[in-house]
């Protein structure tokens, strides 16, 4: 085990031992603490300015937004995006409590399924933890409710969020996460846009190995809560 | 093993020069990287800011290396995940290849991994039966056509279009022959349904890492095609490949260091997938790996703490350097013979192979100094490539000839009464020679430089006589 050798080459260059008992304490205080640094001053905005950045933002990267009143909405919003992309209606949705209580049988022509992803699947409907307004990033932490395969399998991604959930920037988003879940989730996603490359000549290209299209059904609650 | 051919710089210089699909390649690439990172960074105000914070981060990680990374390995094996702590390329190479073997596995899907290419990974899989198969784009054609990458960020920066069709043909004989490649779409689609199956059919799943958080154990990959995360995800099991000065403190801290990476290096604000994973599948989760291992690697980072060369290990490997340089621009990353091209690479690529073999490299740069005036994490380049030069200069690697001119320019530098005599002399007297033509075609000893274009006649006085003039007539202080 080449660990000993390896933390000893760096006290060596370090020229120092092990850290004193004090210096590591200061150093879990800083840890603990977690100090935000500079954060860009375009997400300081009054909420529901930070929405209409998020969604700005999410449009710039080739995502797609539609805002609906209420969560009584979304089975039409959805329904009449597929329509639009000529998509076919079944989907395999996040089996989290809020989706769940959607009136999804007020549009009888989406078949439902519950689950992960599979590599079949054409068209995922995700569970949005939260929006970061900054670059109109999504922030989606892994949970038995929230699969990480509906990300990643389906051409189509569809992310129901709710806008009292958005917020300026990355450390908002980070607080938030760390204040409803606890612990770091096994994995955390932030999402800027469908999947692209531009590896053949430097030249972008939409739809590489994830999702050839992401769009938001954007649930605005976020005016009584606001004020 | 990848045989670094980074002592035969100046043959791969002139090859690259006359390569016309390379020079097609750069002409066409690299112009657009400047630019969408200079539109990027005037789209926010602070950037410049964002960089000493970054740079900070970093110097504040590097000073505490063996605190915070004990500190992450303590919140992986909380997680459920498992460090292996590996000196060089060999263990590294070992402790894969034991994972692996442990769970039986036959194909391993690799997301981009610039530490995977530096311990040459996919060579020791393949000989002990197990295929690896990448995953990136750009990273999947490259192995196709058995070269290394050629830009950090984008491996087939060198590649062409007719390129990639010739190679996706001779490689993807299953697929009719007759099949068109109209445009640049039809190459994508073809490489995301070859790929689809490996993905799921995969036993293990093999990524790097941009950054290691020791507050929560995380490993931070950046992509924008969304394969590393397939990668991490669907396989039973998932290794992440890091090297030592990957790891940071806090979440707060990585993502400082996120908002100036995509920005510097391909000119996103964001890059598509920014992805968290920490330790194994959880009770209750219906996706993610059973089995996560970090096989943590040095491989001569300890050796640069310490150093003159501690800076370097800020890196975050965005390419920005190589981007604007100028050296990188004319004859491309192949050129520089080993796993990290351009500047960064000039700097790294000595302090881990050595400089009797790479030596080339620090002198292959004009010393602009536009590599330091982009770099994320304020890098001083150009002074580190000055030590390599020096370190080559003390262990005598430096050619006779060079250290002859050395000398003798030495011999008047030192003195700086007979230097400007001298220089003024020569200065004149070219002056006179060249008078008719206002250039000469060659000179004696300079056949070198004047064999690529012709030395202008020097018009004048020289600059220290002409400013002690300016000084005696007033006009400068």
């Amino acid at each position: 085990m080449s660990k000993q050798s390896i933390l000893t080459g760096i006290r060596r260059g370090l020229k120092r031992g092990p850290l004193p008992t004090d210096q590591a304490a200061m150093l879990l205080g800083r840890m603990a603490q977690h100090p935000r640094h500079l954060i860009p001053a375009r997400s300081r905005l009054p909420h529901p300015r930070q929405v209409d950045l998020f969604v700005r933002n999410v449009e710039k990267e080739f995502g797609s937004v539609t805002r609906v009143e209420d969560m009584d909405a979304v089975p039409g919003a959805v329904a009449d995006y597929l329509a639009a992309q000529n998509l076919p209606g079944s989907v395999i949705m996040a089996p989290h409590p809020e989706l769940r209580a959607i009136p999804w049988p007020a549009r009888p022509l989406l078949e439902i399924r519950e689950g992960r992803a599979q590599g079949s699947d054409a068209v995922s409907v995700q569970h949005g933890f939260a929006g970061i307004a900054e670059t109109g990033t999504l922030m989606l932490p892994s949970a038995p409710e929230r699969p990480v395969t509906l990300n990643l399998l389906a051409d189509t991604e569809i992310v129901v969020l709710r806008a009292s959930t958005i917020v300026g920037a990355y450390e908002e988003a980070w607080d938030k996460l760390r204040a409803e879940v606890g612990a770091m989730p096994r994995n955390v996603m932030l999402i800027t846009g469908p999947s692209r490359s531009a590896d053949i000549e430097q030249t972008l290209e939409l739809g590489a190995h994830g999702p050839r299209r992401l769009h938001i059904v954007l649930v605005d609650d976020a005016a009584g809560a606001i004020g | 093993m990848h045989i670094a051919t980074s002592p035969a710089f100046k043959e791969n210089a002139h090859a690259a020069l006359v390569n016309a699909g390379l020079q097609k390649a750069l002409a066409r690439s690299g112009p657009s990287f400047i630019a969408r990172r200079a539109a990027a960074v005037a789209n926010l105000p602070e950037f410049e800011q964002l960089r000493d914070t970054a740079r900070d981060i970093k110097d504040h990680a590097l000073a505490n290396l063996d605190f915070y990374l004990e500190a992450y390995e303590a919140k992986v094996l909380e997680t459920g995940g498992k460090v292996h702590w590996c000196a060089d390329a060999e263990e590294a190479r070992d402790a894969v290849l034991a994972i692996c073997q442990a769970v039986g596995a036959r194909t391993v899907t690799k997301g981009k991994s610039m530490i995977g290419e530096e311990i040459a990974i996919n060579d020791h899989l393949e000989k002990h039966g197990i295929t690896p198969v990448e995953t990136d784009l750009g990273e999947y054609i490259i192995q196709l056509r058995h070269e290394l990458p050629s830009h950090i960020i984008a491996p087939a920066f060198h590649l062409n279009m007719e390129d990639w069709e010739e190679t996706f043909r001779k490689a993807h004989t299953d697929l009719p022959a007759d099949r068109q490649f109209n445009e640049r779409r039809d190459i994508l689609i073809e490489a995301r349904n070859k790929l689809r199956s490996k993905f799921l059919a995969a036993d293990v799943g093999i990524t790097g890492a941009n950054f290691l958080v020791a507050e929560t154990g995380s490993s931070i990959i950046v992509t924008n095609e969304g394969n590393g995360d397939l990668t991490q995800t669907l396989p039973r099991v998932h290794i992440v490949l890091a090297s030592i000065e990957k790891c940071v403190p806090t979440l707060e801290d990585a993502t400082s260091l996120l908002r100036v990476l995509a920005r510097s290096a391909t000119g996103q604000d964001f890059s598509v997938y920014t992805t968290f994973s920490t330790g194994v599948r959880r009770p209750g989760d219906l996706d993610g790996p059973e089995e996560y291992h970090v096989v943590l690697i040095d491989n001569g980072r300890s050796a640069m703490m310490g150093t003159e060369f501690q800076e370097m290990l800020r890196c975050i490997r965005c390419a920005a350097c190589m981007n604007h340089c100028p050296v990188y621009s004319a004859v491309g990353g192949h050129a520089y013979g080993w796993v990290y091209p351009g500047p960064m690479g000039s700097v790294l690529t000595p302090g881990l192979i050595g400089v009797d073999k790479a030596g080339h490299l620090p002198n292959a740069s004009t010393f602009c100094g536009k590599c330091e005036s982009v770099c994320p994490v304020r890098i001083p380049l150009p002074k580190l490539m000055r030590h390599w030069r020096e370190r080559e200069f003390e262990r005598h690697l430096t050619p006779a000839t060079v250290r002859g001119g050395l000398a003798f320019w030495g011999f008047f530098a030192r003195r700086p009464s007979l230097y400007r005599l001298a220089t003024r002399a020569a200065a004149l007297g070219l002056g006179l020679l060249g008078r008719r033509k206002g250039r000469f075609k060659s000179m004696p000893l300079a056949g070198g430089w004047t064999g690529g274009r012709d030395l202008p006649a020097p018009e004048g006085d020289t600059f220290f006589a002409r400013y002690a003039k300016a000084q005696r007539a007033g006009q400068v202080r």
